[in-house]
């Protein structure tokens, strides 16, 4: 007895310092955070109060939730696809294309945020060729609007996607495909009554992973929005370097830490969020 | 009901990948409602023939013809052929009743009609109880009649099994091989089945196509293939033999004698077979069982004698090695109750078997 007790004890003593440098640099931080939207500038809930009567604070709200779902919906389609082929592929060609998948994850997103504007500016490359090409008269307002900030996102997002889906789809038996056919169904009734549901709960995974990574974006959104789309983490970073507003910037924050737990709350009920991050099965 | 079923021919079937010929100009006649089981070792090229009738691998060269009419180029879903996959392959996220409505749902069948046809079929493979449960719920035996079941529901062409009872424990697979041969009688249709297990092969089928390295190596009736063998791998792979090399000394109608050493050995053959020609090397095959121990008076076409090396009881018999002076190691089994003496090692003891016991046989080309 005493000495399970003790080994207890020496378990314990092994993650204290794992435990006290997330308390005092993680933990901390976050509960002065969510102290301070309650006491500046003057104790009280008038920082949350601004949620529902400010009008600029809803529509920084409204743009990212708008943002986040549509980009969270196209990485999820050119994800899919990706996966799709990328499960049904040979053992060799399927590493090319999972490094070819993983490769923008290596680049700098600030380098990545860049190359986007220089891509979609008035005199990028996509504007001057439908100009060449006679497609358009007029350059396009391909950048700094939320266009811009979309296409930036969803590039970024999609590997996120496609890796929770392809650990799904891999699962899949490839037997149970052939079995569908051999049972008389055409390809397209194999993917939608065999394929798709069976890869179901990796599409939520991936899904739940790309809404909740791209609430808190800032870098993409601050270069491809151009500072005229305000998405909620630039929205904070705003009020709390430039306006000195640290009540209205920590109250943001906490309602984006709470939009995040909700979140997973909800859908640790639908799917197996180990799955999500990456250490299911 | 053997209406239903349909006849199956493969006329010069091949399978090439790159330089490596999985099938070999492979061509056979399965006859409607027939039973036919390919045997073969793994790498035999059995399963590629079984996946160019299901249509899932496009042959090299020749055709698959149903009733006469060429279906090589059919998709598998156009071809109408019932399988069963090795392991099954229950859809996981459906019912078991789900999982046998999907071949209806696909064509599209309306929904009493297919309720009823789904209830007949579960009936027929005794699982009505187990409707609503799903695949991950029921045994092994249960998962392979819910395959069943699915694979015969929309009346198709051809049962196809690919492995059918191998992921099954032994007593298990022997109560479906039971189950499953009732179950073709029932249904009157054509199966055919793949299998590397010999006893399976022996019991299940009418007829059995032997493979080896691609290529069919015999093939007709289990009794047929057993008792006379011709060559070497099917004596060998279909049972377990004795070989015996000798040349031969002399030859008259229906019978020629070898020489084995220094002991003559008299085989029998058909009166009207060709003689073969004197000082020829033969080879003969002689299963285990069909060696006697003879008794000091008692008397055979062939006798030897020799020593027990090892010697096994298996319970309903002795399984015995001797060695022989001239005809090397001869495996011999013998029913236990009843054995005319107690084996064992070292002990001396006479063989004897008849002249039509033994069959000779060719030596595999590789």
């Amino acid at each position: 007895m005493a000495a399970a007790a003790q080994r207890q004890t020496g378990w314990w003593l092994l993650i204290l310092p794992a435990f006290l440098l997330m308390t005092a640099f993680y933990v901390a931080p976050i509960l002065q955070v969510l102290t301070i939207s309650f006491t500046e500038p003057q104790p009280g809930l008038q920082n949350y109060e601004r949620l529902f009567t400010s009008e600029s604070v809803q529509r920084v709200i409204w743009t990212t939730l708008r943002i986040c779902t549509i980009t969270t919906a196209l990485a999820l389609l050119l994800g899919y696809a990706l996966a799709y082929r990328i499960a049904l592929a040979e053992d060799r060609v399927r590493r090319w294309w999972i490094l070819a998948v993983l490769v923008p994850l290596w680049i700098s997103v600030l380098v990545r945020a860049f190359a986007w504007v220089t891509l979609l500016r008035r005199q990028g490359l996509v504007n001057q060729t439908l100009m060449e090409t006679g497609i358009i008269a007029e350059p396009l307002q391909l950048v700094w609007n939320e266009f811009g900030i979309v296409v930036g996102m969803v590039h970024y997002m999609v590997p996120y996607a496609v890796l929770p889906m392809l650990a799904s789809m891999r699962e899949i038996d490839p037997r149970l495909l052939a079995a569908a056919r051999g049972l008389g169904a055409s390809r397209f009734t194999v993917f939608s009554r065999i394929f798709l549901p069976l890869s179901a709960p990796g599409l939520i995974a991936a899904g739940v992973l790309v809404f909740i990574f791209s609430l808190g974006f800032y870098i993409t959104p601050a270069i491809l929005g151009g500072g005229k789309t305000l998405m909620v983490a630039e929205w904070i970073s705003l009020q709390i370097l430039d306006l000195i507003r640290w009540g209205l910037g920590t109250m943001m924050a906490t309602v984006l830490v709470v939009a995040i737990l909700t979140t997973l709350a909800i859908f640790s009920r639908v799917v197996d969020l180990r799955r999500v991050f990456g250490s299911g099965a | 009901m053997s209406a239903a079923g349909h006849a199956l021919a493969l006329q010069g079937l091949s399978k090439r990948y790159g330089s490596f010929t999985a099938v070999d100009d492979v061509s056979l006649r399965i006859e409607r409602g027939q039973f036919l089981t390919l045997l073969g070792p793994s790498g035999s090229g059995k399963t590629t023939i079984l996946m160019c009738i299901a249509g899932f691998v496009a042959p090299t060269a020749g055709a698959v013809l149903l009733d006469n009419r060429d279906i090589t180029a059919l998709p598998p879903e156009k071809r109408d052929f019932g399988m069963v996959f090795q392991g099954y392959a229950l859809f996981p996220h459906m019912s078991v009743a789900e999982n046998v409505a999907f071949p209806l749902r696909v064509r599209r069948m309306g929904a009493a009609e297919r309720e009823a046809k789904v209830r007949a079929a579960l009936d027929l493979v005794q699982l009505e109880r187990f409707a609503d449960r799903r695949p991950s719920q029921l045994s092994g035996g249960q998962q392979q009649r819910v395959a069943l079941a699915r694979a015969l529901v929309f009346d198709p062409a051809l049962l196809l099994l690919d492995e059918p009872l191998s992921a099954l424990d032994k007593k298990l697979r022997a109560e479906l091989q039971d189950e499953l041969k009732a179950l073709h009688r029932r249904v009157g249709r054509t199966f055919v089945n793949v299998t590397h297990d010999q006893e399976e092969a022996l019991s299940l089928s009418d007829r059995v196509a032997i493979l080896n390295h691609g290529k069919l190596v015999q093939e007709g009736a289990p009794a047929a293939l057993y008792e006379a063998p011709r060559t070497r791998f099917v004596a060998d792979f279909l049972g377990k033999s004795n070989f015996l090399h000798g040349t031969v000394r002399e030859a008259h109608p229906g019978a020629f004698a070898i020489a084995a050493g220094g002991t003559r050995l008299v085989q029998a053959v058909d009166r009207d077979a060709p003689r073969p020609a004197l000082s020829m090397p033969v080879l003969l095959s002689l299963r285990p069982e069909k060696i006697a121990l003879l008794a000091e008076e008692d008397t055979a076409d062939n006798t030897v004698e020799g020593r027990i090396v090892t010697w096994s009881y298996l319970g309903a018999g002795f399984a015995i090695s001797v060695a022989t002076e001239d005809l090397g190691l001869l495996r011999v089994t013998l029913p236990s109750w009843g054995a005319p003496i107690a084996p064992a090692e070292g002990m001396p003891v006479r063989l004897g078997w008849s002249a039509a016991a033994s069959v000779p046989v060719a030596e595999d080309a590789d």
